[in-house]
Parts: structure tokens; sequence; C-alpha cells
């Protein structure tokens, strides 16, 4: 049931309503009450939304009588010259009564009410101007309260918090920005949620109508079509032009992001919508709409049976996992699929998919397998093919599969696809393509596989298990026998870091909110994952900038949890927009940053290394550039400077346990920390 | 061009005769640092998701320059023009003085990981 707040007549429109610039001085309104009862608390979820009907509420058009400005009754005792006449009498007289601006029904409470209905729980924002009207509502009508304000030092990091909050809630948060400079400090967050298949709500501020701007700042941060500098990388926008206009597709929004693939959606909010009352013939017409999310898109019944009969019949078969799990209950199917064929997992770590301690975990091999299956894979060609070495001219490309082998692919990007951008990779050539939600899909097919089990496939598959069982022991020797060298060495070898970080937290709800591919994957090949919100895969498009800011909205969605967010952060991306440590402090995130300190723009310094031999020049130079050294940053006292717990630069491995332990117990009473370690550069 | 096979020499020997035929481990450690070697391999050519594992290295140096003239991976070659035989013997004579490192065994933390 869908709100309706009044039943007035819709013909008792008022023109100059709807034009404001026509009619700047238009009488204002009483304030607050408005829809308070609307949607109050109510929460999106998968599950139909129901919307209780709000409590409408009597209009008062009065106009607030503002109390009159004595006039100063002697002359000041002022060395600066007194004001003449004139001016005396324009600064006390009492203003027009036209002219005295308030209201007590802003559009953007309506809005408001009509965000509260889809859920948030934070919305992350740096101040700005063209969305002051629907701040104000949220801390003051909205009481700061589902969703609560998240105060930001940059939109990167606002976009970047709600990329990291996504992947371990499953659902969008907000964020607001201004349409101009806002969202183009936003966009190449909003472009690593995108190529990351990420929902998330980006509320733009705008003021359209030119008689409305103030100034030539308020010029200058106008746009006609706001979305279109993200349109490229987000699903869906629209810029509504009615505040029943701005429920709809607010809501249509909210459920198209959440719609696998999910990405980022755009709605802007006009500064004159949010700022002016809501108009009296407006009301009647105002409701929230209802929220049904669609159901993933789940692959057909015929296509499926087919798939099953491949990976049954498979001599060899590999699966690859790429954002396969977007719940708990991912990993549960995923396990049950490899557990079933004995197929191992070739895990991307795009997501947490599979658990890294499964004897299939990492088992398989692409060249030898006779079936491949890949789940929401967005790159299957690169796991098929091998290019030219970085060392040689020339693109040469490689089959790496064996002749014969048979690709399958379950993935939802194949319903949905963009131009510009090229996230999309190279065209793949499969056997069968299934254009659905892996995770959705996984039941049939699992069910599928079972009913084609035969007692000889059981008997083959079982030993096929044995093999790879000791084959992932055998990785796991070499991993420990590899983490050995350099233990003892200073900087700090990645390992030895890894090692020691996981021998304090192994007992924990612990969330690991950072990439590990920087890190030589040392968490991935010592710790033991395999709990949904133990790691949140990577930056999706590699822009760089993303993981402090991730870490943190990963680490908010933690709080409520109570999870020990741990984040590997490397130097260079910390160094974008370093205040999100401060929003970390000021919102009391508990979250354990531990410095992965390389001194370098690593992996730009190796290209750079790579182009100087390849013009036999020689590498002497190639930290021109790429190296951030003289000075050395501290990073501990940068962190103390936000109000954050730290100590560092550790050196000496055998400073480093005693140093996590304090920063431990910091954390775990709901506070940041970081320790600054200086790191061998993978 | 010197290419010595030095599977006879001692990394204590090298370190303290620094003799140009046999590699000067010190100069070799300088040259891994200025030539960027340790930003793939790691600073004790531990290797790494970037680079190989190459200290203490299980080529010989003959089989180390070739590689290092024309690799056949992601490394970028290092022509006779940005670095020579003797200095890559140097190099060699460096990732020949790492030690060992201790056994899984003794690490007590990594012990704890086997399964």
């Amino acid at each position: 049931m869908a709100t309706d707040l009044s039943k007035t007549d819709l013909s008792k429109k008022d023109s100059s309503s709807q034009n404001p610039s026509k009619n700047p001085k238009k009488a204002p309104v009483d304030r607050r009450g408005f829809l308070k009862g609307a949607a109050a608390g109510a929460a999106a979820s998968a599950a139909a939304l129901v919307v209780k009907p709000a409590l409408a509420q009597q209009i008062d058009d009065r106009v607030v009588p503002q109390k009159p400005v004595p006039a100063p009754q002697t002359a000041p005792r002022a060395t600066t010259p007194l004001p003449n006449a004139a001016t005396a009498a324009k600064e006390t007289a009492p203003p027009p009564l036209a002219a005295v601006y308030t209201t007590d029904r802003p559009g953007a409470d309506f809005m408001v009410d009509v965000l509260k209905s889809l859920g948030f729980e934070y919305v992350a924002a740096n101040p700005g101007s063209s969305f002051r009207g629907i701040h104000e509502s949220l801390i003051n009508y909205g009481k700061n309260s589902m969703p609560e304000l998240i105060t930001c030092m940059h939109e990167e990091s606002s976009a970047a918090m709600a990329h990291g909050y996504a992947k371990i809630e499953g659902k969008p948060m907000m964020i607001m920005a201004h349409g101009t400079v806002g969202l183009q400090h936003a966009s190449m967050a909003i472009y690593n949620a995108y190529a990351d298949r990420v929902p998330m709500y980006v509320l733009l501020g705008n003021v359209l109508d030119e008689g409305w701007r103030r100034g030539d700042v308020e010029w200058a941060h106008s746009v006609q079509d706001a979305a279109s500098m993200v349109r490229d990388y987000t699903k869906w926008d629209d810029a509504p032009v009615s505040l029943s206009h701005f429920a709809e597709s607010a809501v249509r929004a909210y459920k198209i992001s959440m719609t696998p693939p999910m990405e980022p959606v755009v709605i802007v909010a006009d500064a004159v919508l949010q700022e002016e009352p809501i108009a009296a013939d407006e009301r009647p017409r105002l409701r929230i709409p209802k929220l049904t999310l669609s159901s993933p898109p789940a692959g057909d019944s015929g296509a499926i049976a087919e798939a099953a009969k491949m990976l049954v019949a498979a001599e060899n078969p590999v699966i690859i996992a790429g954002r396969a799990a977007r719940t708990p209950n991912g990993i549960k199917l995923l396990v049950e699929l490899a557990d079933t064929l004995q197929a191992p997992v070739n895990d991307r770590r795009f997501r947490m998919n599979f658990p890294s301690k499964h004897p299939l975990y990492n088992a398989g091999n692409v060249a030898e397998a006779d079936v491949i299956l890949g789940l929401e894979v967005p790159d299957m060609w690169g796991m098929t093919h091998s290019q030219t070495p970085v060392n040689r001219m020339g693109m040469e490309v490689r089959n790496t599969t064996k002749a014969g082998a048979k690709i399958i692919t379950i993935f939802s990007g194949d319903l949905y696809s963009k131009s510009n951008y090229q996230d999309f990779g190279r065209y793949a050539e499969t056997d069968l393509a299934i254009a659905a939600d892996a995770e959705a899909t996984l039941p049939a097919l699992i069910e599928a596989c079972k009913k084609l089990l035969t007692g000889d496939r059981k008997a083959a598959m079982q030993a096929r298990a044995a093999k790879l069982s000791e084959a992932a022991k055998k990785a796991r020797d070499r991993d420990l026998e590899a983490a050995t060298f350099a233990w003892d060495a200073s900087p700090i070898s990645t390992a030895r870091v890894s090692a020691e970080l996981w021998n304090l937290v192994k007992n924990e709800d612990w969330s690991l909110v950072s990439d590990t591919t920087f890190f030589s994957d040392w968490p991935h090949k010592l710790w033991d994952f395999d709990k949904y919100s133990q790691y949140i895969g990577g930056h999706g498009a590699y822009g760089v900038g993303y993981g402090a800011p991730a870490a943190v909205g990963a680490a908010l969605a933690n709080k409520k949890h109570g999870r020990l967010s741990l984040n590997i952060q490397c130097d260079g991306d910390l160094n974008y927009a370093p205040g999100v440590l401060w929003t970390a402090t000021h919102h009391q995130i508990p979250l354990l940053n531990i410095m992965h300190n390389n001194r370098a723009y690593h992996q730009e310094l190796m290209y750079v290394q790579d182009m100087a031999n390849r013009a036999q020049r020689g590498v002497e130079r190639a930290h021109i550039g790429t190296e951030i050294t003289n000075p050395n940053i501290d990073y501990a006292t940068m962190a103390k400077a936000y109000g954050m717990y730290s100590l560092g630069p550790i050196s000496d491995p055998k400073d480093l346990a005693p140093a996590l332990k304090k920063a431990i117990e910091v954390v775990k009473k709901g506070e940041p920390a970081m320790i600054d370690v200086l790191t061998q550069p993978r | 061009m010197k290419i010595l096979a030095l599977g006879f020499l001692t990394s204590a020997a090298l370190l303290a005769q620094g003799r140009a035929n046999e590699g000067d481990a010190v100069n070799g450690k300088k040259l891994f640092l200025a030539d960027g070697c340790y930003q793939c391999h790691g600073y004790a050519g531990q290797g790494g998701r970037a680079g190989a594992r190459i200290g203490p290295p299980v080529l010989n140096t003959a089989a180390l320059i070739r590689y290092v003239r024309r690799p056949s991976g992601q490394m970028p070659a290092y022509t006779e023009k940005v670095i020579s035989d003797q200095q890559l013997t140097d190099i060699y004579a460096f990732l020949k003085s790492i030690p060992t490192p201790p056994a899984v065994k003794d690490i007590p933390l990594l012990n704890d990981l086997k399964r």
C-alpha cells in the first residue's frame, strides 16, 4: 500500500508556485510536521516495501510574522563613523512582510521521507550549497537517523566509502554531491563501483532554474544535465522536475541499482524543489511508491541442463569465480557445486567466493581443464589466454586452454552493456553462455548436476578429489616455505606482516576490508577465509584512491555487527584523500589500518623501469616521479593529526606484534587506529 | 665478459674479498638497489607477486645473465648497454650472500599454519 497524503482537488493548482522564478516572493508556509509518519523507519528489503500512510497535516499558509528589530535607543559609543539616517533606517526598520522568507515545509522534507522509505543507514557527503536544503532536512526533520550524515572531506571519499559499505552490507549507501564540482571529484570512485558491479545511490544538487542562482558561484556550480558526466558508468539517472516525480524516480533508481548486475544510479535533486515550500496543490498528489526489488535473473532451464551435462561428464572441470557470491549464501552454493563435481575453484577474489581452507580452493589448472565454468567473471578471455610479456613489443596472443576444452559462462554482465568505457574486456568465445546472475542460477545447476551423477562418475570424481587435495596441500607447504624468505628482513616482508596480524586476529570476528593484490596475496595464502564478510575484493576499475575510503565504508558497515575491520593500506592510495582518516575518527568507526609503506607508486615504478630498459637507458632514474621519498611521509603523525591512535614507523619485525596488539585494543574499544609499517615493495 | 660459475664460492669470501671476477657482493648490493631489482624481487630477493624468488639464487651466474638479457616472462630485458656482465656477476654475488632462511618448523607463526 502506498501513501496518499490527502485528497485535495488538483484543479486548485497555482501555476505561480510551479515556477518560482516568476514569483520569488511567494507566501511562505508553516514548517515541520509534514509527512512525519510517512515511511519513517521503513526499511528497504528484498521483500516488498510497504509504506504506512502519512499523517496528513493541515496547511498553514499564513505569513509568519517577524519580530521587528527595535531601533537603537541611544547612539553607540563607537569610534567608527555613525551610519547616515537612510542607512540606519534601512538596517533597523522591520522588513516588509513579503520579504521575510521562511517556510515550514520545504520540499526537501518530502525528499527525506522518500529516502527514509528506502532504508538508507548512512549518507556520506562533503557539504555543498546545491544540496543545502536536503542537508538541513536530513539533520533536523529527519533527525539525522536512517540515514545518518557522514561527514567526508572529499567526494571521492564519499563514493568510495559507499563502495566499501555496499560490499559488506549488500545494499547501497547514499552519497550527496554538487552536480558539478562535487560529482567531478566523485567520478573516479563511481567508475570503480560501476566496474565492480556495486550498488550506489548518488544524489546530486543542482540549481536548474537560472532565476534562483545566487551570483557567480551558483552559476559555476549549475549544469544543464548533471548526470551526463557519469552516464557512461552509471546504470540509470533522472533529474525530477517535481516532488512527485522525485518520489517515483528515487524509488525506481533504488530498484534498478539493486537488480543484478548491480550498479550506481544518480538522482538530481533540484535546489528549488528542495528549498521551496511544498505547493499546496501538490500535497494531495505526493505519495511514496512501493518498492519491490526484482528477483535476480536466473538461467534458462534448458541451458542449465546442458551445462550440467558438460560438467558432470568432464574429466578435469575447473570453476573460475569472479563476483560469483553476492551474499553469504553464494559461498555455500559454490561450495556445494564444487563438492558435487569435485571441481577446483580458481578464485579471482573480486568477492569472498570460496573458503581458502577448502581442498578445492585454487587447486585447479585452467590449462589442463576440459570444461571451464566461469561464474561472473568479467574477463573470461583473460582467463583463457596469455598475452605478450611486458618485456617484448607486439601483442602476441596465445590460447592457454587445451584443444577441445569447452567454456561455459554464467554472467549477468551479458544482460547489461555500455560502450564507451572498456571495462567489459576482450570478447570471450564460449560454448555455452548463460546470461543470468550466477548466485541465482547455482541452485538449479547444482540440482541438475546431482541428477546426472552415476556411480561411475562419482568414483571418477572421488579419484580426482584425492589428487586435488594432495595438490592443495603441496601448494600450502610451498606458500609457507616462501614466507620464510626475508622473514627477519627490514623493511618488513609482507608475508611477515600477514602472519603476525593473523596470529592476533584469528580468533576474532575479523573482516579484511582491503585488497591483497599489492601485498603479494599473503593474507589469502596464510589466513583462513570462510565467511562472506571476511573479504570485499578490490577496486573494480583499479582507480587508486579507492583503498582508504572503501575500507572506512566497509568498517562503517561492520560496526553494528561488532566485527574487527582490518585494512592493509597502500601509502600511495592513502595520499589521494587522507581526510577520510578524520571521518573514521570523527564518526568512531572501528578500523585497524596497517600501512603498507613501501614509499613508492610501486606498480608505476616497475612500468617506468620496463620502459627505460626497452629504450636501453638504464633504470637509475626510474624513481623520478614514482617514489614517495624525500621527505618520507610520517603516517603515524598524519593519523595523529586527524585524531587517530597511531604508532610507527615500524621497521624491525620484532616490534610489529606489540604495536599491532596495542592498536587492536584501541579498535576493539570502538575507535580507529593506525600502525605505520615500513614494508618490502610487495 | 667474464661469466663465472660461482657454485664454489662462499658468500663470506665474496663479501670479504670483493674480487671482480668472482663478483663483489658489496657492490652487487648497491647495484641491486640502484638498478631496481628489489622493486620486483624484494630487498632480500625473496620474490612476490611481481617477481620470482632469486635470493639465495638457484641459477648459476651464467644462467642468471642469460635470463636477464633475454627474459621470457614479465621481467624487462637488461641489455649490455644498461648493465654489464661484471655488474650482474656482482649482483649474483650479493644474492648468493643472502643467508638461507630458517625452516617453517623453526618459525612458530608459520609452523602453526601447517595443515
